[in-house]
């Protein structure tokens, strides 16, 4: 499964114009400062947001095309889309989360086991902490088998040790799922972490002219590499 | 002292407190979520009940409900008989003019609501309908309670309209307000006194349950 996109969109100060291609199993990390356009990508790649002028498509079907006037709505994407705010819905309990869009309920008990939250499982929202809430915000999407996994900062709002280990559990989760999972993130640290390859956006631009050089430094752990100079500049 | 008038105001402040959410709920999701051309109108539309005169939303209904009216007709053509001076006609009246009352507190409550919470159940997959009735609706419930209770409040006392459309026919369109304000003009003050003191309480009773709804509202989002 692989997701291709090539839009534009015109922002307040600047022209968001990004190019990319994600693989199945891999995860592609967006990171760059605040209002360098992360979040407006990540929308409109779940299709809250629509381009200016250009196409997103996944394995050749078609979410995108302003040429065409072509546009899938949220709900036909069947993508998952972790937000960086908790966005659990506040009158059902952490089960009725999780199962709100699953495609099958049998799976809500062992997600809830998975993520270390059966414990919590008939609690509200208003009544977990912090990194429970984002545990359980990762299942409700898992329970849907999204066909694309985008993560808009959902550690963002954690403390450093919540923070580590959803870490680990986002790597080995990434393992087992295959398909493309797109992170936002201003930490590099958790892009070097976790990701395949890393984009690094300023101003709208994720150019992949300078990806390309970046190849020729290639490491196992990481095969792109973001420019010291821009993460300098961050 | 007859009792009706006061069985009519209880039936009719029900049965619109009743209906209500049918019209309001939609206009007030709209309002609160959509943006097209032509909303202020409709949200200028909605709310002209709140500002205009009884008697003149009463004169205006009853051009629109009488035999040669619109829905006058169209109501005489489906059920034989006419719409102004009847139970259904004063109901009919109740409803256009407790829209903004029961509009103006949904929309406030639907507008506290998190949009990223639709946004997410977009994601997840559920429809617009399907996302008012899942996560709109149960997250706005004490806004709608509220709603519900200035709707019923208000129905309780309403006097202009209802006596320009429903005259003031006993057991049928006479209600509580007009009672007594025809006990009034007969001199009977102690008829007119303990009808007013049915509806004080009833009255009272629900603006404390509105703001403790309110309080609710404000704590849970």
């Amino acid at each position: 499964m692989t997701l291709t996109l090539d839009i534009r969109k015109q922002l307040p100060n600047f022209m968001l114009d990004v190019s990319m291609t994600c693989e199945a199993g891999s995860l592609t990390a967006i990171v760059g400062p605040s209002g360098a356009g992360k979040s407006t990508l990540v929308r409109i790649i779940a299709g809250l947001e629509q381009p200016d002028e250009g196409t997103i498509s996944l394995d050749g079907t078609i979410w995108n095309d302003t040429v065409n006037k072509q546009f899938a709505t949220p709900q036909k994407r069947g993508l998952g889309l972790v937000f960086q705010e908790y966005t659990l819905f506040p009158h059902l309990n952490v089960r009725k989360n999780v199962g709100f869009a699953a495609v099958d309920t049998k799976c809500v008990q062992g997600l809830l086991e998975k993520f270390g939250i059966a414990h919590i499982a008939e609690s509200k929202p208003c009544n977990i902490s912090g990194g429970e809430r984002q545990r359980a915000a990762f299942c409700q999407v898992l329970a849907r088998e999204p066909v694309l996994l985008l993560l808009d900062e959902p550690f963002s709002a954690l403390d450093i040790a919540t923070r580590e280990g959803l870490r680990k559990e986002l790597r080995d989760l990434k393992k087992e799922l295959n398909i493309p999972i797109i992170h936002v993130t201003h930490d590099l640290e958790e892009a070097y972490y976790l990701a395949d390859s890393i984009f690094v956006m300023e101003n709208g631009k994720a150019a992949p002219q300078w990806l390309e050089r970046q190849k020729r430094r290639f490491c196992p752990e990481i095969k792109h590499r973001p420019h010291l100079e821009l993460v300098e500049n961050m | 002292m007859d009792l009706y008038p006061l069985y009519i105001s209880a039936k009719l402040a029900v049965a619109t407190t009743l209906f209500i959410p049918i019209v309001a709920a939609p206009t007030a999701y709209i309002l609160a979520f959509c943006n097209f051309r032509g909303k202020s109108l409709i949200d200028a539309v909605v709310s002209l009940p709140m500002v205009l005169p009884p008697t003149v939303l009463g004169f205006g209904l009853l051009i629109v409900m009488g035999p040669q009216g619109p829905l006058g007709g169209f109501w005489k053509d489906l059920t034989g008989e006419r719409m102004v001076f009847s139970f259904s006609g004063i109901l009919l009246a109740s409803l256009v003019y407790n829209l903004p009352f029961a509009v103006q507190p949904m929309r406030a409550s639907f507008e506290k609501l998190d949009i990223r919470l639709l946004e997410n159940s977009a994601v997840l997959g559920l429809s617009s309908t399907a996302a008012f009735f899942r996560v709109v609706l149960p997250n706005s419930l004490p806004g709608l309670a509220a709603s519900a209770m200035l709707v019923f409040a208000h129905s309780l006392g309403e006097f202009g309209v209802i006596l320009m459309v429903g005259g003031s026919i006993p057991g049928s369109t006479k209600v509580a307000s007009i009672a007594i304000y025809e006990a009034v003009e007969a001199m009977r003050y102690d008829d007119a006194m303990y009808m007013s003191l049915a509806i004080i309480p009833v009255s009272f009773l629900a603006l404390l349950a509105i703001n403790r709804l309110n309080k609710i509202s404000r704590r849970r989002l």
